[in-house]
């Protein structure tokens, strides 16, 4: 069994967290921000797991990346929460026209 | 034939990151996260971790997606009516753009540099080819078991918060 290099996973997460990353700066909504903040998430995943490969008796790569999946999750359902707020109150999903905490 | 599969599936991750880059519309956007998603799996898959890719699978596609997918819905704008004393709007490359285009590709340069002048001796052997299961479970209940009651009690913390935020979300009306 051919083995790919960890160098390999590590530049295709590299390029993955910069895709992510120019995403939640570009987009103009917020839940394309949350599309890019999920995409770093899973960068940085497959970082972990590369290097847990070579730790067969512990693990310790793969269990981060499942604590880091368990807090991802929680992360979307509270911005989701409070994205679905932030539009009942200005109407708006524009991050650049929410610019006050009061209306 | 593994450096083809995974050559393949990081072709796929990378083309669909890259769509929802590019595209317009949010939900053809959502719809290419489930792309790079699994195309996350099977690098996972590749890399020896099968509990891993099967929960990737059914958290991220079976719930956050379908929950982003929900968020898009449910904050739709209406269209726009045409009348004529509405204002044009005119397209142009805002700094917002080019600033992020600017800070992913010199971020992505550096990254690069960085891993391929880095040379990891790694400690361990490398891992067999039998299921992780066992292990995960053994260890998550013995020298993980701090951070796993943890996780439990951060779930039940947003399972609440997002309850409560989510309940009464209009309150003009």
């Amino acid at each position: 069994m051919t083995t790919i290099p960890v160098q390999y996973y590590l530049v295709v997460a590299a390029a993955l967290f910069c895709i992510g990353l120019a995403i939640s700066i570009t987009k103009r909504h917020f839940i394309g921000m949350l599309l890019g903040i999920e995409l770093m998430l899973n960068a940085v995943n497959i970082n972990l797991v590369a290097f847990g490969r070579h730790d067969p008796e512990r693990l310790s790569g793969q269990l981060f990346a499942l604590f880091v999946i368990v807090v991802a999750a929680a992360e979307v359902t509270v911005a989701l929460a409070i994205i679905l707020r932030v539009y009942g109150r200005f109407r708006t999903v524009d991050p650049d026209k929410v610019n006050e905490l009061k209306q | 034939m593994e450096a083809i599969i995974f050559y393949l599936f990081s072709a796929l991750t990378l083309a669909a990151g890259l769509f929802i880059l590019f595209s317009k519309n949010l939900i053809y956007g959502a719809f290419a996260l489930f792309l790079a998603f699994l195309g996350v799996a099977a690098l996972y898959v590749l890399a020896g971790a099968d509990f891993l890719a099967v929960s990737q699978i059914m958290i991220y596609v079976g719930g956050i997606l379908v929950l982003l997918i929900f968020g898009i819905m449910l904050t739709q704008k209406k269209e726009k009516s045409d009348d004529s004393t509405r204002h044009n709007r005119i397209e142009v490359p805002i700094t917002r753009k080019i600033w992020g285009f600017l800070t992913g590709i010199g971020l992505f340069g550096l990254l690069v540099k960085v891993i391929l002048s880095s040379d990891f001796r790694m400690a361990g052997g490398e891992m067999s080819s039998k299921s992780t299961i066992k292990t995960i479970g053994v260890e998550l209940m013995t020298t993980h078991l701090l951070p796993f009651e943890i996780a439990a009690i951060l779930l039940l913390v947003a399972l609440i918060g997002a309850a409560y935020l989510a309940l009464n979300r209009n309150p003009t009306a």
